[in-house]
């Protein structure tokens, strides 16, 4: 039976967010999701939902937040830091009364600030989601007869917000991201790809779903927010 | 040692451009990519570049990169080889 959803909102910045919520605020377990960041966000959001609608089923209710800037959001979108982010991450936890944080690449950078357990699956730095971003976009450059830099493209970025992936980025994200790593605190369960039967949907050129998968991250997600908090 | 780059390799070209076990463990040195591969733009190569120094923790110029490295599958495994050996 399929689970409808419920649309929800919370407060961050001086303004409201849009936030998805699958399950009932009755059950003993609410987990926030805290989707991967940028192009890899659109990517993975079938698969997010595949596993929160596999997790309602089973009577574990979750959230998912639309960043400021991101999706249904009204902020701007290059006003925004990984700062800001999480400070979203933490008003939503808050607010919703979430047990548990689950995040999944980029969101690991942004998951650390609520004291409640956190799941993180292939988290990476953020010096590596900014290299990629940077190279599509010298690749697009090049495709339009234009031959940029990633130090060139930087410098832009001082005198005002710059395209990346789609992604109007202001200087102070480019700076947090540049140096963004994971934040290592007590209480974090981290799971390898190679924990969960699937292929990583983040890295594809469009966006994917894999049923499998979601079922794969819904079964560790019941089980590890089974164990703790709630 | 070789043979771990040269999965390593097969593993990212499936993960990133969604091919299938079977179409990359068929191919070898002469496998023809760029070109040939419409799963392969230059968008992806983003990607796969990216994916490789995480993967094997290693850095690429962007200069260290042109059109022959992503021509043949061989030239990729060399190109990684090469890289991890610095």
């Amino acid at each position: 039976m399929s689970i409808p959803p419920s649309h929800l909102s919370y407060q961050t910045g001086g303004q409201s967010e849009y936030c998805l919520r699958l399950g009932t605020a009755d059950v003993a377990r609410t987990i926030l999701i805290v989707p991967p960041l940028f192009d890899e966000m659109n990517r993975t959001r079938k698969l997010l939902v595949d596993a929160m609608r596999a997790l309602a089923s089973g009577g574990v209710c979750t959230v998912l937040p639309d960043l400021p800037g991101c999706n249904e959001s009204l902020a701007d979108l290059s006003a925004q830091s990984l700062d800001s982010w999480r400070q979203a991450v933490c008003d939503c936890t808050r607010q919703l009364s979430a047990t548990h944080i689950a995040s999944m690449r980029g969101g690991c950078l942004i998951d650390d600030s609520a004291n409640v357990p956190l799941w993180r699956l292939a988290p990476v730095k953020g010096a590596s989601l900014l290299k990629r971003m940077l190279r599509t976009r010298i690749a697009a450059d090049r495709e339009n007869g234009v031959s940029t830099t990633a130090e060139q493209v930087i410098e832009d970025a001082k005198s005002g917000p710059i395209a990346l992936s789609g992604n109007r980025l202001g200087q102070h994200m480019l700076a947090t991201l540049e140096s963004a790593e994971p934040i290592a605190r007590a209480n974090i369960h981290e799971v390898a790809l190679s924990d969960i039967s699937g292929a990583p949907l983040w890295l594809r050129a469009e966006p994917g779903e894999d049923h499998v998968m979601a079922a794969a991250m819904a079964a560790d997600l019941d089980r590890w927010s089974a164990s703790c908090g709630g | 040692m070789s043979d771990n780059i040269e999965n390593a390799m097969r593993g990212l070209l499936s993960d990133v451009l969604g091919l299938s076990t079977g179409q990359v463990e068929a191919m070898d040195d002469e496998t023809e990519l760029f070109g040939a591969l419409p799963e392969l733009d230059s968008m992806a190569v983003a990607g796969l570049l990216t994916e490789m120094e995480d993967r094997l923790a290693i850095v690429i110029d962007d200069d260290d990169v042109d059109g022959d490295l992503f021509a043949t599958f061989g030239n990729l495994v060399t190109f990684a080889r090469h890289k991890v050996a610095k």
